[in-house]
């Protein structure tokens, strides 16, 4: 079967296109080893894993810890995800199988507006609302939940609406199939409808979480930017992001080799945790594929 | 009919480059003549003002062409020395074995201790200072305020504010215990804005125009001197650094004439906009 000339062009264009996104990762995972040379060349890995505290100006006693910062990045990530994916899924099942049209058609705007809403306008309010209030509970405000509250709400429009596309996506057959033997609503969407979607849902939540460990601006100005292992709720945190943006246009050679280094780990991290959940989902979801 | 086809065949339009390039080239040489250029590099903090500065020179003296790169002080006082740059920029003192350099204060930065408004602790001397950003003092009663922790908010590593800190009270950089850690003057001045129990230290510049537009934060007046432009002027203030160049030897006159431009009142205005002291003269 020969093909048109066109079609053979416009192949080669979309090849290249996808070339071009897929190799702008590489090159960026490239660039960041690059500039973390230095740190690792001079034997800091251990310091990198090993130090305590991070403290990379101090003249007295220089320490350049990462772990404590690598597991901000996560808390605050995962508690976001914690609070955004209940809501933002129960939201989706009320558009979708509750509320009047109208009302669902606002609603859905209004979510897409929210995505729409600057980080740095999140973080702003998040500074002069959130703090002081979550300061009078318990000072200073500045904290790991402030940031994860901040955080959900960036997030939640990304949940809501990938789970409203993934729940109207379910055929309709199936629906139909599931009224004609007399299920009752709340038993439908538990037992056809959600396990049909499952699949777009967790796409929607993965995208989310790479968004949240990857947003520095609105987290910076709510964390507090301490580096420690927080004890509580209260304690403040500093995700690896926030440091890299507070430090790096003030760092000196080694102190910014040690940057990069940090945003190289949080790549590789963030990579490994997407890859893990593709896995996960691709073994899960294998079987009926197979079947059909 | 590739890209290279068409150009081949548009004969004027590559004569038309052709045309451009020497006049380019002519541009080039001409201008190499004639053009004076004066280089400055180092610290990012006095750079945009001298960049400002330089702009507006320029305007007057098209003949001149003055270059700004920023690299830190360090590097400011390291390319004065190798004779790379005509001056260096350094936003701090310079140390005793630097003194091979020539130093010319163009204006001054002077850093404050603020709190929110609704504290009623007046000033602070600077023992107290640090047994704060130590953490030996942990409530506002203990230095004449009410019955409330502190919130200690400090700066991010490397930050020049924090030097000048650092500077002041004789401490590491690993000494100080804080409780937010936030990066520029604008959220170290949100921070305690929003928070009544909260101390931070900023430029006096922006806290002032803060204050002065309604943000509810206090100056604090620090070992008994009023954080004000005219106390940082006249070196009362004790928390303050100079925004200086540095060369090494007799600079060139071209360089000379900048000079007497950047430490003459015709730049008063963009000291001001900077939110730096000019020095007194």
């Amino acid at each position: 079967m020969s093909r048109s000339h066109a079609d053979r062009v416009v192949e080669a264009g979309l090849g290249l296109t996808a070339l071009l996104s897929g190799g702008t990762l590489l090159l960026i995972v490239w660039f960041l080893f690059e500039g973390a040379k230095p740190a690792l060349d001079f034997g800091m890995l251990g310091h990198l894993f090993g130090d305590g505290k991070w403290q990379p100006g101090s003249v007295r006693d220089p320490q350049f810890g990462v772990m404590s910062m690598l597991i901000g990045s996560l808390l605050v990530t995962g508690l976001s995800i914690l609070l955004a994916a209940p809501a933002g899924v129960l939201s989706a099942i009320f558009l979708s199988f509750y509320s009047p049209a109208r009302l669902a058609r606002g609603h859905r705007r209004l979510l897409e507006l929210l995505a729409a809403v600057p980080s740095v306008v999140f973080g702003f309010w998040g500074l002069t609302v959130l703090v002081p209030a979550i300061d009078r509970l318990h000072p200073p405000g500045q904290s790991l939940l402030a940031a994860a509250l901040v955080l959900s709400l960036m997030i939640l429009p990304t949940i809501a609406l990938t789970s409203v596309s993934a729940l109207q996506a379910v055929p309709v057959a199936q629906l139909q199939a599931a009224a004609a033997l007399g299920i009752g609503r709340p038993r439908l969407i538990w037992s056809v409808v959600l396990p049909a979607a499952w699949n777009g849902v967790g796409a929607g939540i993965l995208l989310a979480a790479a968004r949240a460990i990857g947003e520095t601006m609105a987290v910076m100005m709510v964390c507090g930017n301490i580096a420690q292992i927080p004890a509580s709720l209260f304690d403040p945190v500093r995700p690896v992001t926030a440091t890299i943006a507070l430090e790096m246009g003030y760092a000196s050679a080694a102190h910014k080799s040690l940057l990069y280094a940090a945003g190289l780990l949080l790549v590789l991290v963030t990579g490994a945790l997407i890859c893990g959940m593709a896995f996960r989902r691709q073994t899960e979801t294998s079987l009926p594929r197979s079947w059909s | 009919m590739t890209a290279g086809q068409l150009f081949k065949n548009h004969f004027p339009l590559r004569l038309c480059h052709s045309a451009l390039f020497v006049l380019l080239l002519a541009g080039c040489s001409k201008e190499g003549d004639h053009t004076k250029t004066v280089t400055l590099t180092g610290s990012s903090t006095v750079a945009p003002l001298v960049a400002d500065a330089a702009k507006r020179y320029e305007e007057t003296h098209p003949e001149v062409r003055i270059e700004v790169q920023t690299g830190g002080s360090s590097r400011g006082i390291a390319d004065a020395l190798s004779g790379l740059a005509d001056f260096g920029m350094v936003s701090r003192n310079l140390k005793p074995e630097e003194s091979a350099l020539q130093a010319h204060r163009i204006a001054i930065d002077g850093v404050c201790l603020i709190v929110h408004k609704d504290n009623s602790v007046p000033a602070l001397n600077r023992q107290q200072i640090i047994d704060i950003y130590t953490g030996k003092i942990e409530n506002w009663s203990a230095v004449g305020g009410p019955e409330a922790e502190i919130v200690v908010a400090s700066k991010a590593e490397g930050r020049a504010t924090l030097e000048v800190f650092l500077g002041y009270t004789r401490l590491d950089s690993a000494d100080i215990k804080a409780d937010v850690v936030v990066g520029e003057n604008q959220q170290a001045i949100k921070t305690v804005a929003g928070n009544p129990q909260a101390i931070g230290y900023v430029s006096i510049g922006a806290a002032a125009s803060e204050a002065a537009s309604g943000t509810p934060i206090k100056l604090l007046a620090c070992d008994g001197v009023a954080p004000t432009s005219e106390a940082v002027a006249k070196g009362l203030f004790p928390i303050t650094r100079p925004l200086q160049l540095v060369s090494k030897g007799v600079p060139s006159p071209a360089a000379q004439a900048f000079l007497a431009f950047l430490t003459s009142s015709k730049i008063t205005d963009l000291i001001e906009a900077h939110l730096y002291v000019p020095v007194a003269r």
